[in-house]
């Protein structure tokens, strides 16, 4: 699969996989089966359906599996469900004689001699093994078992009950001293869980000046509150934390990511107008300045665009309805759709493309890119023949195409061109190779003759003499060619 | 009783305990997690299974809240957290007001899956982010527990490498884990020799290639989810043709894939090019032996014969359901897109243009190819280049939020937080140096019969593996330079045994090694590993344990801004 394709391809090919049927054989399989009931005791195996290797419900689920009982609790009805009982009882232990894996490495082949704990393979085994019986979860346990606030636990000894899971009353740390050991405890416990809900209780009872300072100081703790306070959805908190450790790249990107959550577009706009004064780097400013400068324009153009629609007076919109709003695509989806739409619009259009391609410095490939892309959709040939001639200034023109020419014929090919468009853009492709391969592909003959020709090669030109039809022009101009 | 699931738990539960064993427990009925009221049923207790996450509490809130509490008998509620139970959530449901519906509040601590003989996943899909870029330790946490509990089960383990930040973190926890319960040593006769913790950064390049193992190819393509994979359907028609072969199924095939399959155990970890002449061979013997039927002539070779029958027909199946796959994998493989994207791969990961714009990444650009391919390529590239050019780095940041949206500036800061994509710092690549040094390219690659774990990658050795293998031998001194090269601590540890359960090994015994890959593993680093326990003068098996089994696109995904707002 690396370099070498050729010999893979061989190999698929020359051997034939084929999904493995007895379709031919299955008459005379139960013929054998019939005529041979003297071998009564094995039937039931041979009228097993053929691959119920574990029986399997018509989801392709094993039956008895968790999601399986949970859809069919979910469908079922009470009723349906006792008769079920039995097919479920069979179905789990025709699952449970799965073979075991026979491979030496195995955890359970590790431990032979000892049976019980030999894999974690079911619940079950755990359940009879007391030794794992933290793998079984404990319901019924009195509930004065974990209530016990009122021993006065040191702080080691708090974190340890919490991790264990137990409910610790945490307001006996009164003093700043006693909180902060408290936290440090939490914190050397690596226990995520115990760190955030000490964190969770210094927050309430601490002022975040005193807060802020004794966390800048302790960075894992830290990293807990604010993936906390970003779970949590606290941004005003956030923020202020951000702000105190001078952290501004990050109060920046929290700020702006809030945008994500606001739906109506106006409030958006203005929320991102809001974003761009805030601390981002270099790089990331001009992206949000651009942002919020092209929903602006999609706000104009939706507008604009939907009365035109609803209208019906544009024939462009009739033909070619919208599929969606334009509101919050990329901008490459944005260029398209001007591109579509608002090609012949002045530059002093906001949805003019030379006006998006001004403001948002799309380079010239992307631009060309996409022109093409939209202007091929509607066949609009003339339109790109303009986009790829460039004049200069004596007033010769020339094809010019950032892209390649081959990309262009792709990008055309794509969108149907018929073969006197295509052959234009396929002879300019300045590559021989890739032009013959492209000419041949998308039979533009004219090309493939007129290369064949410059490269002098009689063989090939020959050969192709075959391939083009019967006495049309192409074969004349070979017949021509040759003969010269 | 019934069990309200969080449905991401149900795979994993899956592998450890059937429904019929619930039921043994007076479990009556199951539903998914969903907010609404919940479904009636005539039931005492309600459990919710959950992991412990905000927006789940969210859910359940909402269920508790419309219950009816006129009904009778009034139903109990009880809330079980998988694997911790979580402050923060039960502090979340106080704040909603319905805490004080739930009866019982514990976790079920479930640190480590089985997934096969060999495998262990916590399946903590958020580890990585977490780790990485939240500096959240608690996964850290987990993967100690879990480790303590296999020493309880299977004998302290001797001797402790790691290498990376959170490897370090692991192994201290562990240590001190140790000391706090000195009840916790135990008698067993220690079955690993050797744990080596490795963090997922210290080998960001391997996940972000393109698997070339069967098994990693299924999941590359597929998704393989709790050993449990969903094909397109059309390819596994009805096998008898009397059926009207007109309705074609729709629901996807779902199939389970371990080793308990005996042809999937020979392919899942051979190069995919060399699946087919084993597929092929198999098709060859299966017909055979179906051939033999006719050669039995007496009852005594009939009923041998049809006693055999289960068996074949099992082999038979599980041919044919291989086969298919093969060929969807093959429909992919051959495409030129498939094989343009892997020679972009293969030539970053040999150094070849790896500090230039690339064009095939700037078409599939153009093309809006998915944001998650673009990602992995730019990321490659940035890996292989120890950092990109300032310049390379911004024209492709550019490219991408003009073409998927501005709004993907968040991602971007994520990856190059996680030190996905970053910008060259000082000048220097240090990327062929560590290529070189641990041979992590190799030109002759040999697919079908490999003796090399390259054969993986059709060429690329993954790092992480190399540093496993060269663990084993000569030791990882013979290293040290790559190794400073390679972000966190390498270090060594070792754990007191008690005198007479030291191990006395026999001439020829192998070693056995615990591999934990902190933040995530793919399916082709297992291969790799399993490629090794194999080999004949290897001397050393190995284990594999992580907290998630990721492939490039899942684990971009997890370090991806969430840009759709929840749904509830």
């Amino acid at each position: 699969m690396s370099r070498v394709r050729a010999d893979e391809e061989e190999y698929w090919h020359s051997s034939k996989f084929r999904a493995f049927t007895f379709d031919d054989e299955d008459d005379e399989l139960s013929q054998l089966k019939e005529s041979k009931r003297a071998v009564n005791s094995l039937r039931d195996i041979v009228d097993d359906d053929d691959d119920d290797l574990e029986r399997v419900s018509w989801s392709g689920e094993p039956v008895g599996s968790i999601s399986w009982s949970i859809k069919e609790t979910a469908s079922g009805s009470t009723s349906s469900l006792d008769g079920r009982d039995s097919s479920l009882q069979k179905g789990s232990s025709s699952y449970a004689a799965l073979p075991k894996q026979a491979s030496s490495y195995s955890l359970s082949s590790l431990f032979k001699g000892r049976n019980k704990l030999s894999s974690f393979q079911s619940l079950s085994d755990a359940l009879t093994d007391t030794g794992v019986k933290n793998y079984a979860p404990e319901l019924r346990r009195p509930k004065a078992e974990y209530k016990d606030y009122s021993s006065d636990w040191s702080p080691k000894d708090t974190v340890r009950r919490m991790q264990r899971g137990k409910v610790c009353s945490l307001e006996r740390f009164r003093s700043l001293q006693d909180k902060l050991v408290l936290l440090d405890e939490a914190v050397a416990g690596h226990d995520g869980n115990v760190i955030t809900a000490v964190l969770i209780f210094l927050k309430r009872t601490l002022r975040r000046e005193i807060l802020f300072r004794e966390l800048e100081v302790r960075q894992v703790a830290l990293c807990h509150l604010i993936h906390f306070l970003r779970e949590t959805g606290e941004q005003k908190f956030l923020l202020d934390l951000l702000r105190f450790l001078d952290r501004t790249e990050e109060v920046a990107l929290s700020q702006y990511r809030e945008h994500l959550n606001i739906q109506d577009v106006e409030k958006r706009r203005e929320f991102l107008k809001g974003c761009i004064g805030l601390p981002f780097s270099a790089e990331d400013t001009s992206h949000v300045q651009d942002h919020y400068t092209l929903l602006e324009r999609q706000i104009i153009i939706e507008a604009n665009d939907r009365h035109l629609e609803t209208a019906g007076q544009s024939e462009l919109f009739r033909k070619y309805p919208r599929k969606a709003s334009i509101l919050n695509m990329p901008l490459v989806t944005t260029l398209f759709y001007s591109c579509f739409y608002h090609y012949t619009e002045a530059e002093g259009m906001f949805s003019s493309p030379t006006n998006l391609k001004k403001t948002f410095k799309i380079p010239d490939k992307q631009y060309v890119l996409t022109a093409l892309a939209a202007r091929a959709k509607l066949r609009a040939w003339g339109d790109v023949d303009a986009l790829l001639t460039t004049k200069n200034w004596l007033g010769y023109t020339k094809k010019k195409a950032p892209i390649g020419f081959h990309r262009v014929v792709e990008i055309l090919q794509r969108n149907n061109a018929p073969v006197q468009v295509l052959q234009e853009y396929v002879r300019l492709v300045e590559d021989v190779e890739t032009r013959l391969n492209l000419a041949t592909k998308y039979k533009c003959h004219d090309v493939v003759i007129e290369t064949y020709r410059d490269l002098k090669d009689r063989i090939q030109l020959t050969a192709y003499k075959c391939k083009v039809e019967r006495g049309s022009a192409e074969e004349e101009k070979i017949q021509s060619i040759l003969s010269n | 009783q019934a069990i309200v699931w969080d449905e991401y738990l149900t795979g994993p539960f899956g592998l450890i305990a059937q429904y019929s064993l619930l039921k043994e427990h007076e479990v009556e009925k199951m539903f998914t997690l969903k907010p609404g009221r919940l479904p009636p049923a005539d039931v005492k207790n309600i459990i919710f299974f959950v992991r412990p996450k905000l927006e789940l509490m969210d859910i359940i809130t909402d269920n508790v809240l419309r219950e009816d509490r006129g009904r009778s008998p009034q139903r109990d509620f009880h809330i079980l957290f998988v694997p911790r139970r979580s402050l923060l959530c039960e502090q979340w449901l106080k704040e909603q007001g319905v805490l004080g519906s739930f009866i019982h509040r514990e976790q079920y601590s479930l640190d480590l899956i089985p997934f096969d003989g060999d495998l262990l996943s916590m399946e903590s899909e958020s580890a990585f982010k977490e780790c990485y870029l939240e500096s959240d330790q608690t996964s850290l946490y987990h993967a100690a527990k879990g480790l303590m509990t296999l020493q309880a089960l299977y004998g302290t383990i001797p001797q402790i490498f790691g290498k990376g930040d959170c490897a370090r973190h692991v192994a201290n926890m562990m240590i001190r884990m140790k000391r706090e319960f000195p009840g916790s040593q135990n008698s067993i006769f220690p079955v690993f020799d050797t744990l080596l913790l490795l963090d997922r950064n210290v080998d960001l390049l391997t996940p972000l290639a393109t698997q070339l193992t069967y098994e990693g190819l299924i999941d590359e393509i597929y998704g393989i989810q709790n050993t449990y994979v969903k094909l397109p359907p059309e390819k596994f028609a009805p096998k008898k043709q009397g059926e009207g072969g007109k309705d074609l199924p729709t629901e996807p095939k779902k199939l389970q894939l371990n080793s308990a399959e005996e042809l999937y155990a020979e392919i899942r970890d051979k190069n995919f090019n060399a699946v087919g002449s084993v597929l092929s061979k198999k098709a060859k013997i299966i017909s055979a032996a179906f051939e033999e039927r006719h050669h039995a002539k007496t009852v005594g070779e009939i009923k041998q014969f049809v006693s055999q029958l289960p068996h074949m027909q099992a082999a038979r199946s599980s041919l044919a359901n291989h086969t298919s796959i093969a060929e969807l994998i093959k429909d992919i493989t051959t495409s030129e897109d498939f094989f343009d994207n892997l020679t972009v791969e293969q030539e970053f990961m040999s150094g070849i243009d790896t500090d230039k714009v690339n064009n095939y990444i700037e078409d599939c650009i153009a093309q809006k190819h998915p944001l998650i391919k673009i990602l992995r390529l730019v990321c490659l590239q940035s890996v292989c280049n120890s950092g990109l050019k300032q310049k390379v780095l911004d024209h492709y940041k550019r490219e991408i939020i003009q073409t998927y949206g501005y709004e993907h500036i968040l991602t971007l800061n994520n990856l190059e937080k996680a030190g996905l994509l970053k910008p060259q710092t000082g000048g220097r690549n240090n990327y062929p140096t560590i290529r070189k040094t641990l041979r992590l390219w190799m030109d002759d690659v040999n697919e079908q019969n490999p003796n090399d774990i390259s054969y993986v990658y059709s060429g690329y050795a993954p790092l992480s593996v190399r540093l496993a293998q060269l663990l084993a031998r000569p030791g990882w001194r013979s290293i040290e330079e790559v190794l400073k090269m390679l972000p966190g601590p390498h270090f060594e540890e070792r754990q007191q045994l008690p005198t007479g359960l030291q191990k006395k090994r026999q001439q020829g015994e192998n070693r056995v090694t615990l591999v934990f890959f902190l933040g995530g593993v793919t399916y082709a680093e297992i291969a790799a590993l399993r490629f090794l326990s194999q080999m004949e003068d290897g001397g050393t098996e190995y284990i594999i344990a992580t907290t998630k089994l990721i492939n490039g696109t899942t684990w971009i995904k997890s370090l991806m801004e969430k840009l759709e707002p929840a749904p509830f």
